[in-house]
């Protein structure tokens, strides 16, 4: 009982909040609604029994991903009357894309739930006998370590992709090097001058 | 006596709820008024290391001053600025109050006495440490000013940088529990002080305590940079940002707020209680008389005592310093400590 009664109110706050992401006027309301949708998500992840993956989709997507999207949102200019001219021009396309996803979405549940042709261990989110944690385990690191490996080798290329291409040495900019100035001494940074009288040092 | 009450013979739904309820407005009150006297002792603790006497006027030793600021600030006047969006304004500290207080469903302070068991608790935990982020951004946002903004900008860099390090230091202890359920970890640390996680010395001849200190003092400093406590308070740096993103808030939403800073500071003393000082387990066998609740809570107050005088010693740190510090320093170490441990519990056979 109490657990339906929570399936409709996580559900129907993930819906309104994904309808209120498009819908929303301001970007970074938008961001916010994304957020809370990610977030209710996570609470339907918890009654399906994958409590490891909600927390995951929580610390990556909510704590993290979209703490970056909103920051990069926040600091955009961006002209709201402007965003929302093309609308209507968009308009077919979106739908033509949304209806094409929903349609995949639908044929990928009935062939779930009708032929059961995934993994019998990816049926249930808790196989007998092993956690949560340790089902995921297994079949992350045991029956698809290859592809698991794959993926993070695609992510590091990835991301030394994106340093490569962002990281520039600008040729005035001073720079601290921290183990330099710890280990300044005396000897370093002091030197004696013998000044001539009337002179001064030059330099 | 809690576990009896959280799982009744009888469980109906109606029972269950109003039991769980009750227990949770007991851990609310409990935690309130601590939080009282806890913020009182961080001022003591400031003016004692300034040679101050600090708040001493309301009541005796000034014990009261924290419930007198809270009547001032309650019957303040709530002002919203006028370019602000207002909703989320108001809603900004709300949810860092919130926040700070969901995190405590899974904190066991005593054998049995936890609201809940969660198998994944150290992870539920993390997670709401990370959501803690969104009042300060929301809240710096909405209040639409410059000073705020660039002060929720910081704290949002702050915090995802030392969220990673936090999750592998989590990590590290993980591997030595086999277990992500808090009441396990704590269970697996039974003994006295030589099983902590800070020394682990049940793995001699292999002297994971080289491992394990030093994990512990960063655990415990990425704990002040992602509470945002002196020196990492760059966020509200009063010489820079006047007081950051709460600039522009007053009275109760100012209070929300606070009450959520020190809410957080008290549940990462706790989290270090919990993960590298046996929880609520003696230092020694023979002091094990004295009930575990009094352990939990005088290692909480210990840590809560060393943030307090980090604040008062510690001078602010630059904010390249401190991104430095983040990724260059902290990063590598505690990944490098990952390995160690795992390779550690891999091939010592203490992993079942």
């Amino acid at each position: 009982m109490l657990q339906v009664i929570t399936f409709w109110i996580l559900a129907s706050v993930t819906v309104l909040s994904a309808f209120f992401v498009v819908a929303a006027r301001n970007p970074v309301r938008s961001v916010l609604w994304l957020i809370l949708a990610f977030f209710s998500a996570a609470g339907l992840f918890v009654l399906l029994g994958a409590e490891f993956l909600a927390m995951l989709l929580i610390v990556v997507y909510v704590g993290a991903v979209a703490v970056l999207f909103l920051f990069v949102v926040m600091m955009l200019d961006v002209d709201f009357t402007e965003l929302k001219q093309g609308f209507l021009s968009y308009l077919p396309f979106g739908a033509l894309v949304s209806i094409v996803l929903a349609t995949e979405l639908i044929i990928v549940g009935n062939a779930w739930t009708e032929a059961n042709v995934v993994v019998p261990a990816g049926a249930s989110a808790t196989p007998e006998g092993v956690s949560n944690v340790e089902a995921l385990g297994m079949l992350l690191y045991d029956d698809y370590a290859y592809f698991f490996q794959a993926a993070g080798l695609v992510l590091l290329v990835a991301m030394i992709g994106a340093i490569v291409l962002t990281l520039r040495h600008k040729p005035h900019i001073k720079r601290q090097n921290i183990a330099e100035q710890v280990g300044r001494d005396r000897k370093t940074a002091v030197t004696m001058q013998d000044v001539k009288s009337g002179e001064g040092l030059g330099e | 006596m809690w576990t009896y009450f959280l799982q009744p013979e009888n469980p109906g739904a109606g029972f269950w709820i109003a039991d769980t309820l009750s227990i949770i407005g007991l851990f609310m009150i409990v935690l309130l008024i601590s939080l009282a006297f806890l913020l009182l002792m961080d001022r003591k603790v400031w003016a004692s290391v300034q040679m101050r006497k600090g708040p001493n006027v309301v009541g005796a030793f000034g014990l009261l001053q924290s419930f007198a600021d809270f009547l001032k600030f309650v019957f303040k006047e709530i002002v919203v600025p006028a370019g602000a969006d207002r909703t989320l304004f108001l809603i900004a500290p709300l949810i860092t109050f919130v926040l700070a207080f969901i995190g405590w469903a899974v904190v066991p302070v005593a054998p049995g006495w936890v609201i809940s068991d969660l198998n994944v608790g150290i992870l539920y935990l993390f997670a709401i440490s990370s959501l803690g982020v969104y009042g300060i951004i929301i809240g710096g946002w909405a209040s639409n000013s410059k000073y705020p903004f660039l002060g929720a900008l910081r704290s949002a860099a702050q915090m995802v940088s030392y969220e990673v390090s936090i999750g592998f230091i989590i990590v590290t202890v993980l591997l030595f529990a086999g277990s992500m359920n808090l009441s396990v970890i704590v269970e697996q640390q039974a003994g006295g002080f030589w099983n902590w996680n800070m020394l682990a010395l049940h793995t001699l001849p292999v002297p994971m305590f080289l491992v394990m200190i030093p994990m512990t003092a960063i655990f415990f400093i990425s704990a002040l940079a992602e509470t945002n406590r002196p020196p990492f308070d760059l966020p509200e740096a009063e010489s820079e940002l006047v007081a950051g993103y709460q600039v522009e808030y007053s009275s109760t939403p100012y209070l929300l707020f606070m009450i959520g800073e020190y809410l957080n500071i008290v549940l990462m003393c706790a989290m270090t209680t919990i993960l590298f000082f046996g929880g609520w387990h003696a230092p020694f066998e023979f002091l094990s008389f004295l009930p575990p609740f009094f352990w939990f809570a005088a290692k909480v107050i210990f840590f809560f005592f060393m943030f307090a005088m980090v604040k008062a010693l510690v001078p602010r740190y630059r904010y390249d310093q401190l991104m430095r510090l983040g990724w260059k320093i902290f990063l590598p170490t505690s990944l490098g400590a990952v390995v160690l441990v795992g390779a550690y519990v891999a091939y010592s056979g203490a992993a079942s």
